[in-house]
């Protein structure tokens, strides 16, 4: 009696349930790091993550909007899906600005949601939300499992869609019935992808191809768009091997920065509402144009009437949906951009003739370079980034969060590498900075991890402090503190009668003292003397840690295209 | 302008919601929709009908069902020899002397007098929409008191007159 009694404690001895498949799948695909938050719904997968332990490392965040941000910095360094889990109801509505930042920066993520038991799926149970209706247009797909024996074929899938083609958010909702259904032994774990209406297009049109290296011989105004395809294509030494060859200017997007060395002589730097005048111009004036990944958004046209007026436009997406969708397109090539890249670097063509082209360019460069003024008594913002940048010899991960201080993060963070930028492009998320670099932090463990974010954008997300004291990431946090919503004060005094309204903030924590009483280590910063001394030993620092800058408030983001003007409308190109 | 797109669709729950959500979503008008299955097992057939302004819409619509995962197939049959039939049920008011009246009316039409009441009668058609209009018209003066219409279903006929054998879908358009 007594050891049969003992023998039931035994975990080898407990009946496996449906969660012990799905952990062995995850652990199948790869999958080192969960960022979950257990619930009623996920009860039966926390008991299958309890007896993984050692196999799968699971990091519990402080609300699922910070733990979904922090999948997608993991999935922006690594390139492989983050996987997130949530339970039922509020757990998965938690999710939904997260899931909604991916679709629209093509993040692969596999988000398991817990769901309440099938019997009473429709009849509003506690905790029960419609997620499906609610994340069919937020995701690239997802699935409701019905049945167990569908799990492996649904767990593989959900990989597949999330990391090929387009990457994107997948969600797969788990009746809790099904996560805790004992398993029959004859479940099989292995499954055959099953998807006959999903089959992305890699290699180019050889045709296609030939029209553009044609209409490149003969281009004299070229210039090349880079976006983050070139990232999800791992394609940026193609990229630079291409524009090198032909001596092309490139612009990059904001989430394409990084492809495409910003110390090259032919690197125009940022292009759209912050852009430089060069990359702007670049954009208004040249007769082709080669957008290689990125989906024309409107922040980086403007107003389309002036968007490239005058040029032939070559668009190579694997998203053939974003091929004229905003910009008439004369030479769609659909297609990954490195086999595309492969393939031009192939062609036999001659470099155009575009001298004078390049000469109008860098005189553009030189004439109306990126502009600020030092603040004599305190800290101008940009000199601050300027400084990051130095200390870190512009070799960190950068993420920020969403608005001034991420365009001046964008400008003045300069990268010669890829997969180190980590910013909210689609959807400008704020809140979505730090936690965003707790994801890569994970990710990269030896690299170091700057999250530069404002003083309100932080406060939307600044509970996963816990997260980072807890597992000891050595991430650094410089809140840009200018006390005020700024970019909403800067479109306020620029766009609304300077009708400041509701955007400076009348209180604040005293952020050094909430970074410690997190167990962190808090500094504050006033001037850029404070900022020269300690600078280098903050970087060091081998530990978490938040660095409060005070900055002065008035400052604003230029060049700055105003909502409906034109790339050749930039304001504020020369210091005021 | 209004254009005859079909659909074929894995038979998986939520996939008319994902495609009328889809349209939705990106301000495409449904003007009608039919769903069904097909010879295949496991495939539905939709036929939409949706009004776009142009040309760079339509490949728009096209492109974006095509992306759907449970979307295996998209065509714009419009331009295409294509069979097109709808069918619709409308009650008209009727005596018993207007009976043979409005019989006369819609036999051309081939349609079918499928119930009769003391002061009603419910006409059963199919056709091409025009068809299915016009006979309507013809019928408003008497009084219609319910029309239920099950929207087009199409597809494409087995001979298709010109050569250009290009395929429903390009992306090289
Ligand atoms: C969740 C969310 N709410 C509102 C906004 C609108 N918004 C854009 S920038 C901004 C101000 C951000 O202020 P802060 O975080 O202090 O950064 P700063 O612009 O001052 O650098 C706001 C409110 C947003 N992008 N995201």
């Amino acid at each position: 009696m007594k050891v049969e009694a003992k023998l039931e404690f035994q975990p080898s001895t407990e009946p496996k349930i449906g969660a012990d498949l799905l952990i062995n799948l995850l652990i199948k695909e790869g999958v080192d790091t969960i960022f979950g938050y257990p619930g009623g719904a996920v009860l039966p997968i926390y008991d299958g993550i309890y007896r993984a332990k050692g196999r799968i490392n699971h990091i519990l965040f402080r609300h699922e909007q910070g733990m979904i941000h922090a999948a997608e910095g993991y999935a922006r360094i690594t390139g492989k899906p983050g996987v997130v889990i949530a339970t039922s109801g509020p757990g998965a509505t938690n999710l939904v600005t997260g899931i909604t930042d991916a679709m629209m920066d093509s993040l692969p993520l596999v988000i398991f949601t817990g769901q309440v038991a099938r019997s009473v799926i429709g009849t509003d149970a506690f905790q029960e939300a419609d997620v499906m209706a609610i994340t069919t247009p937020i995701t690239k797909h997802n699935y409701q499992v019905q049945d167990i024996t569908d799990l492996p074929r649904i767990v593989k899938e959900a990989f597949h869609i999330a990391s090929t083609g387009r990457p994107g958010p997948v969600l797969v909702d788990v009746p809790k019935d099904i996560s805790a259904s004992i398993l029959d032994s004859d479940v099989p774990e292995d499954a055959c992808i099953d998807l006959p209406g999903y089959q992305p297009t890699l290699k180019p049109n050889p045709l296609q191809i030939r029209k553009l290296a044609d209409t490149l011989e003969k281009a004299s105004r070229p210039v090349i768009l880079s976006g983050a395809g070139v990232l999800h294509a791992h394609a940026s030494d193609e990229l630079t091997a291409f524009a090198e060859k032909h001596q092309l200017p490139v612009v990059n997007t904001l989430l394409g920065l990084g492809t495409f060395p910003a110390d090259s002589p032919l690197s125009l730097g940022m292009g759209g509402m912050h852009g430089t005048y060069a990359a702007n111009m670049a954009l208004y004036e040249c007769d082709l144009l080669i957008n290689f990944g990125a989906r024309f958004d409107d922040r980086l046209t403007g107003n389309l009437k002036h968007f490239a007026p005058n040029a032939k436009v070559a668009h190579i997406d694997i998203d053939p949906a974003e091929i004229g969708k905003n910009v008439p397109t004369q030479i769609p090539i659909v297609a990954d951009a490195k086999e595309a890249l492969k393939e031009l670097l192939s062609q036999t063509n001659a470099s155009p003739e575009h001298g004078s082209w390049l000469e109008k360019l860098t005189n553009y460069k030189q004439e109306y370079p990126l502009w600020y003024k030092l603040d004599p008594s305190g800290m101008s913002p940009q000199w601050l980034i300027e400084a990051i940048h130095k200390a870190t010899k512009g070799e960190a991960i950068v993420a920020t969060d969403v608005g001034q201080h991420q365009m001046w993060a964008a400008q003045y963070y300069t990268f010669n590498r890829p997969h180190r930028w980590i910013t909210s492009g689609g959807l400008g998320t704020m809140g979505f900075g730090f936690p965003a670099a707790i994801g890569a932090q994970v990710a990269s463990p030896e690299s170091t991890v700057v999250a530069i974010v404002g003083d309100a954008g932080f406060q939307m997300t600044l509970q996963e402090l816990s997260v980072i004291y807890e597992q000891n990431l050595p991430v650094k946090i410089f809140i840009v503190n200018n006390g005020a919503l700024g970019m909403v004060r800067q479109w306020q005094e620029l766009l609304h009668g300077n009708r400041i309204s509701e955007s400076i903030l009348g209180s604040q924590p005293n952020f050094v003292k909430l970074a410690e009483s997190y167990g962190i280590r808090g500094q504050r910063i006033d001037t850029q003397e404070d900022l020269i001394a300690s600078l280098p030993e903050l970087i060091a620092y081998d530990g978490p840690l938040l660095v409060d800058c005070r900055v002065m408030q008035q400052e604003k983001v230029f060049p700055m295209m105003a909502p409906g003007k034109g790339l050749h409308e930039l304001i504020g190109v020369k210091p005021i | 302008m209004k254009r005859i797109i079909t659909l074929t669709v894995r038979d998986r729950s939520g996939v008319l919601n994902r495609v009328t959500g889809l349209l939705q979503r990106r301000q495409f008008n449904i003007a009608s929709i039919s769903v069904g299955p097909t010879e295949t097992e496991g495939v539905s057939k939709m036929t939409l009908v949706v009004e776009v302004e142009d040309e760079q819409r339509l490949e728009q619509v096209t492109k974006q069902l095509n992306k759907q995962i449970d979307v295996l197939k998209v065509s714009d049959i419009t331009d295409k020899a294509i069979v097109v039939r709808e069918l619709a049920l409308i009650k008209v008011s009727s005596s018993a002397q207007l009976r043979s009246e409005i019989n006369g009316i819609i036999d051309p039409f081939r349609a079918l007098i499928i119930d009769v009441s003391k002061d009603s009668l419910a006409v059963q058609i199919t056709g091409r929409p025009d068809k299915i209009d016009a006979l309507i018209e013809l019928l408003r003066p008497y009084g219609i008191k319910e029309i239920a219409r099950t929207g087009l279903t199409a597809f494409q006929r087995g001979h298709q007159p010109q050569v250009n054998d290009i395929p429903s879908y390009t992306l090289l358009k």
